[in-house]
C-alpha cells in the first residue's frame, strides 16, 4: 500500500514538475517500454518462458489499432478492446503449438514468429504501408483532453502503468504467480503437485501479448505515426535485454530496465559513433556485477551498507 | 481402492514394466520393494500420470486413470511423493507447501487450506521454523519432509511415497517411519516404495517384490519377510549390515 502511494507520489510530482515536452515524451516512452517489459516478465522471468519475440505483439497493437481507426474511422476507444482480444487471440493461436517447445527451441520458434510478423508489416504494403509505414493515426482524446501532446499522455500512460503494477503484484501473490514461478523451477515438479502446465503457460503468454499490445496501443496514438522498424527483432531483443538487467522475476525490475534501455541512447548521443560501444559496455558491466539484475543488485548493496552502518560503534551515531 | 491390471509402461521403445498387476485397499500400506533399475520409480510415475506411455488397467475407485493428466489424478485423491524430492528449491517453505494445495485453492475450500496448512505444520514442526527459509536450503531430511507435507496438502486419499527414506540418516528414517505410521491411523492409504526393504516390511501390511519390470513374489508383510528368498535378495546378511546403520 505503501508502495503504491509513493509510486503515484512520484507520478504527479514528476508530470508537475517536468514541463519539456521533450522530456516528458522521454518519460512517457519509458512507460509504454515499462508495459513490454512487465509483459513479458511474467513470461519470462515469473513462468520461465523465454520469448524473443515480444516485440511482434507490440506491433500487433498500434498496427491493428491504427488500421482500424485510418481505414474504418472507428474511434480509438472503440479500436481498443478490438484490439485487445484480436491480439489475444493471435498469442493464443501462436502459444499452442510454441509453448510445447521448451529453452532453445522454444527461443528458435518466438524468434521467427517475430520476424514472420515483421515481414508482414514490411511487405503487406496494401494494407500497411510497407517500409513507409502508416501515417495520420487518429490521437486519443477524452472530451476536450487530447493525449498527444504534454503531460497528458504522460499521466495516462503512467495510469496505466500504475495498474498493471497493482495487477501483476497480485497474479504473483496469488496462486497462480506460485504457480508460474514453480513452472520455472521445473515443469515436472508443477505437474506432480496438479498444476496444468500447458494451460498456464498460455495463459502467462496471452497475457503477455495482450499487455504489449496495449502498449502498441499507445504508442501508436501518442506518436501517430508507425512503421515496421519500431516492431522489428532488434525491438524484442531490447525488451528481453530490459527484462533481464532490471531482473527477472521482479515487478519493479520491469521498470528499471525499461528506464535504463530508453535514457541510456538518450545520454549516450554525445558520445556519436562511440555510443554503441559504450552502450553495450554498460550492459555488459551490469550484467557481471549484477547478475540478478540492477533490482536485485541495487537492493543487496543497500543492504550491504546498512548491515555494515549497524555494526559500527554507537558513538558514531547521531 | 486402486487397482492395476496386466500394466505395461515404455520410454519410447524401450519396456520398463512387463505386465504388472497389483492392488491396494482402502487404510493399507502397501510396500513395493526391488532393486535398482526394477521399475518401481516408473510404476509411480504411471499412476499418478506423469509417464502417459503405458497399456493395460488402471483402476482408482472404480473409474479408470486412462488418459488423465497429473493434474485430474491429483484431482481424484493420488498424490506422488517424488524420487529426489522435486521441491521447488527458491520458493519458500510455506509457498512449496501451498503448491500442494494447488487445485483446493478455489471457493470455500480456502478456509480449510490454511487449517490444513497449520495441520501440516504440527506434523513437522521443523518446517513451521523454516517456513519463511527457501526450500533449497533445508537438510535432505527436512526437504522429505517438507516433499512429504506438500502432497500432504493436496488431501490425497491415497499417498505414493518414492524412496522416502533415501539418503537419510538413521535417526530421520525412524522419523519417516513413524509418520507413515502415523497418517495409515489416521485412515490414510499408502504405496511405499523403498530399497530399504526391512523398514517398508516392517510397517507394511502386504508386499510385492519387483524385479525387472515384473512382480516376482507377493504377500503378507511378514511373510516377506520371512522368505528365504527375500531375506537372500533384499535383507541379506551384507544388505543388513549396510541397512541396519539406515534403520
Ligand atoms: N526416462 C527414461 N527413459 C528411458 N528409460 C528409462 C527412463 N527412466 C527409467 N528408465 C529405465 O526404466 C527402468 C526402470 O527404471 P526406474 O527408475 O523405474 O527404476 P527404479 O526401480 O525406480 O530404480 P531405483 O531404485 O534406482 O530408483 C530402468 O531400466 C531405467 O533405465
Ligand atoms: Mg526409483
Amino acid at each position: 500500500m505503501y508502495k503504491r502511494l509513493v509510486f503515484i507520489a512520484v507520478i504527479v510530482l514528476t508530470g508537475q514538475v517536468v514541463s519539456n515536452p521533450y522530456d516528458l515524451q522521454l518519460l512517457t516512452f519509458i512507460g509504454i517500454n515499462t508495459l513490454l517489459a512487465l509483459g513479458l516478465n511474467m513470461v519470462m522471468g515469473y513462468a520461465g518462458q523465454i520469448s524473443l519475440g515480444h516485440a511482434a505483439f507490440f506491433g500487433l497493437g498500434a498496427y491493428t489499432s491504427s488500421l482500424l481507426t485510418i481505414h474504418l474511422d472507428w474511434s480509438p476507444w472503440l479500436a481498443l478492446p478490438f484490439t485487445l482480444v484480436f491480439v489475444g487471440i493471435v498469442a493464443f493461436l501462436v502459444a499452442l503449438p510454441m509453448l510445447r517447445l521448451s529453452g532453445y527451441y522454444l527461443g528458435m520458434g518466438t524468434l521467427a514468429f517475430g520476424m514472420i510478423v515483421f515481414f508482414i508489416f514490411l511487405q503487406w504494403r496494401s494494407l500497411t504501408g510497407g517500409d513507409s509505414g502508416l501515417i495520420g493515426i487518429p490521437p486519443l482524446t477524452l472530451g476536450p483532453i487530447s493525449f498527444e501532446f504534454g503531460a497528458a499522455p504522460f499521466y495516462l500512460v503512467w495510469g496505466i502503468v500504475f495498474l498493471s503494477f497493482i495487477v501483476c503484484e497480485r497474479l504473483i501473490d496469488s496462486r497462480i504467480g506460485r504457480a508460474l514461478r514453480s513452472l520455472h523451477d521445473s515443469e515436472r515438479a508443477s505437474a506432480a503437485v496438479g498444476i496444468n502446465t500447458s494451460r498456464l503457460k498460455v495463459q502467462v503468454f496471452v497475457f503477455g501479448g495482450v499487455l504489449a499490445a496495449l502498449a502498441g496501443f499507445l504508442y501508436a496514438h501518442m506518436v501517430t505515426f508507425i512503421s515496421p522498424q519500431t516492431f522489428d527483432f532488434l525491438m524484442s531483443v531490447k525488451i528481453v535485454t530490459m527484462v533481464v538487467i532490471g531482473g527477472m522475476a521482479s515487478v519493479w525490475g520491469s521498470l528499471f530496465g525499461a528506464a535504463l534501455l530508453t535514457l541510456l541512447p538518450e545520454w549516450l548521443h554525445v558520445f556519436a559513433e562511440y555510443e554503441m560501444i559504450i552502450y553495450g559496455l554498460i550492459l555488459v558491466v551490469i550484467m557481471i556485477f549484477l547478475p540478478q539484475g540492477l533490482t536485485r543488485g541495487l537492493l543487496d548493496i543497500y543492504e550491504h551498507f546498512k548491515s555494515r552502518r549497524k555494526t559500527l560503534p554507537k558513538s558514531h551515531e547521531g | 481402492m486402486l487397482r492395476l491390471r496386466n500394466v505395461k509402461c515404455f520410454y519410447g521403445r524401450i519396456q520398463a514394466i512387463s505386465g504388472v498387476s497389483l492392488s491396494v485397499r482402502q487404510g493399507e500400506i502397501i510396500a513395493l520393494i526391488g532393486a535398482n533399475g526394477a521399475g518401481k520409480s516408473t510404476l509411480l510415475q504411471t499412476i499418478s500420470g506423469l509417464l502417459s506411455t503405458w497399456e493395460g488397467e488402471i483402476e482408482f475407485g472404480k473409474s479408470s486413470l486412462a488418459g488423465l493428466k497429473p493434474p485430474e489424478i491429483v484431482q481424484r485423491g493420488i498424490s506422488l511423493v517424488p524420487e529426489g524430492r522435486m521441491l521447488f528449491p527458491p520458493m519458500s517453505v510455506l509457498d512449496n507447501l501451498k503448491l500442494g494445495a494447488y487445485l483446493r485453492y478455489r471457493g470455500r475450500e480456502r478456509n480449510q487450506v490454511e487449517k490444513d496448512l497449520e495441520e501440516i505444520q504440527d506434523l513437522f514442526p521443523v518446517l513451521r521454523e523454516r517456513s519463511r527459509q527457501a526450500a533449497g536450503t533445508l537438510s535432505g531430511g527436512e526437504q522429505q519432509m517438507l516433499a512429504m507435507g506438500r502432497a500432504l496438502m493436496a488431501r490425497p486419499k491415497l499417498l505414493l511415497l518414492d524412496e522416502p527414506s533415501m539418503g537419510l540418516a538413521p535417526f530421520m528414517v525412524q522419523l519417516i517411519v513413524e509418520t507413515l505410521q502415523k497418517l495409515k491411523e489416521s485412515g490414510m492409504t499408502l504405496l511405499l516404495v523403498e530399497q530399504n526393504a526391512r523398514a517398508a516390511l516392517q510397517i507394511a501390511d502386504r508386499g510385492y517384490v519387483l524385479e525387472n519390470g515384473r512382480i516376482v513374489l507377493d504377500g503378507p508383510a511378514q511373510e516377506l519377510l520371512a522368505d528365504e528368498e527375500v531375506k537372500r535378495a533384499y535383507l541379506g546378511k551384507d544388505y543388513r549390515e549396510f541397512t541396519d546403520g539406515r534403520m
